[in-house]
């Protein structure tokens, strides 16, 4: 999916406190609009309003579950990076995005001499030995396409804080 | 561990979730489960790092902000030196370090997209070196379909 086409509808201050309030997640409780809309002083009605307006242009990706990979056993995950023609790079963006094991794939820019890959795709597997046999995957899928890769393990997280707006 | 009903949680639930005056309810009549239940389980799985959030998940760049991957090459006898003063700037969201001789790898979260190019100057002047900044052109999102 492109983000490109789409204007940003810009937020007002309820919908910022709205995000500010939620982003962390939604209250565990039967009816959780309300209580946010109870600590914002505004309505549920109102609250439930602005999230499905939010959904639908796309300020908010989903509602629901966001699964740790790393505490549900997927321990190898590793940061491929490839060098493909710039005028495949889309096509393949999508096709190697959609593969099961691959949680996110981005198309960014290189910088020659140094790097220079352009397609960046996160593999998933329970080791590094499964995520080296899933990137076999895509070494087939895009072949002669393929102009080099390599495989960036994580060794260790040195800040994790996640990203946030200032309330 | 997870049971079925966990996992079908899991595979369900990352998108979805209703927009309305009962969610819980909503979304545990689907799974079978009571709407108790469905809360209980979300609550020991928060608990136990198997999800990492339940709710909205955001789009940082819709939100009006910049967001931006950054790598750097630093020597090991310096790298200690310079994680801690990456790490030290609100704006890096999370540092990696990696195997590779670009082996620092950090995300960018700014309150505008312009303040992304001023953060990477700051950083390379406190830490002495490069940074590549590699925002995203184009991403490729499917996201459901994390199974379990």
């Amino acid at each position: 999916m492109s983000d490109k086409g789409i204007t940003t509808q810009p937020l007002d201050d309820l919908d910022r406190r709205i995000v500010v309030a939620t982003q962390g997640g939604l209250p565990l409780v039967p009816e959780p609009y309300e209580q946010v809309a109870q600590a914002l002083d505004s309505t549920a009605d109102e609250v439930m309003r602005r999230m499905r307006r939010m959904l639908e242009s796309g300020i908010i990706r989903r509602i629901g579950a966001v699964p740790n990979h790393y505490t549900l056993g997927f321990k190898g995950n590793g940061m491929t990076v490839w060098d493909v023609p710039d005028d495949k790079v889309q096509e393949y963006g999508r096709k190697i995005g959609a593969l099961d094991f691959v949680s996110h794939a981005y198309h960014r820019p290189r910088h020659l001499p140094e790097w220079h890959y352009n397609l960046f795709a996160m593999v998933h597997g329970r080791d590094r030995d499964e995520v080296m046999e899933k990137t076999k995957v895509i070494v087939e899928l895009l072949g002669k396409d393929n102009r080099g890769h390599e495989v960036l393990f994580s060794s260790r997280i040195l800040k994790k804080t996640g990203m946030r707006i200032p309330g | 561990m997870m049971d079925s009903v966990d996992r079908a949680i899991i595979n369900r639930l990352q998108g979805g979730f209703p927009v309305s005056d009962h969610p819980y309810r909503e979304a545990a009549d689907h799974l079978g489960i009571s709407e108790a239940e469905l809360i209980q389980r979300l609550e020991q799985m928060l608990e136990k790092r198997q999800l990492s959030r339940f709710g909205p998940l955001y789009n940082a760049e819709r939100l009006g902000g910049g967001l931006s991957l950054c790598a750097m090459s630093i020597p090991e006898e310096d790298f200690e030196r310079v994680a801690e003063q990456v790490n030290a700037f609100s704006e890096v969201a999370h540092n990696y370090a990696r195997d590779h001789r670009l082996n620092m790898w950090f995300v960018l979260a700014t309150e505008t997209p312009t303040r992304i190019e001023s953060v990477l100057a700051e950083i390379e002047d406190v830490t002495g070196y490069r940074v590549y900044n590699m925002p995203k052109k184009e991403e490729f999102f499917v996201g459901l379909k994390f199974e379990v």
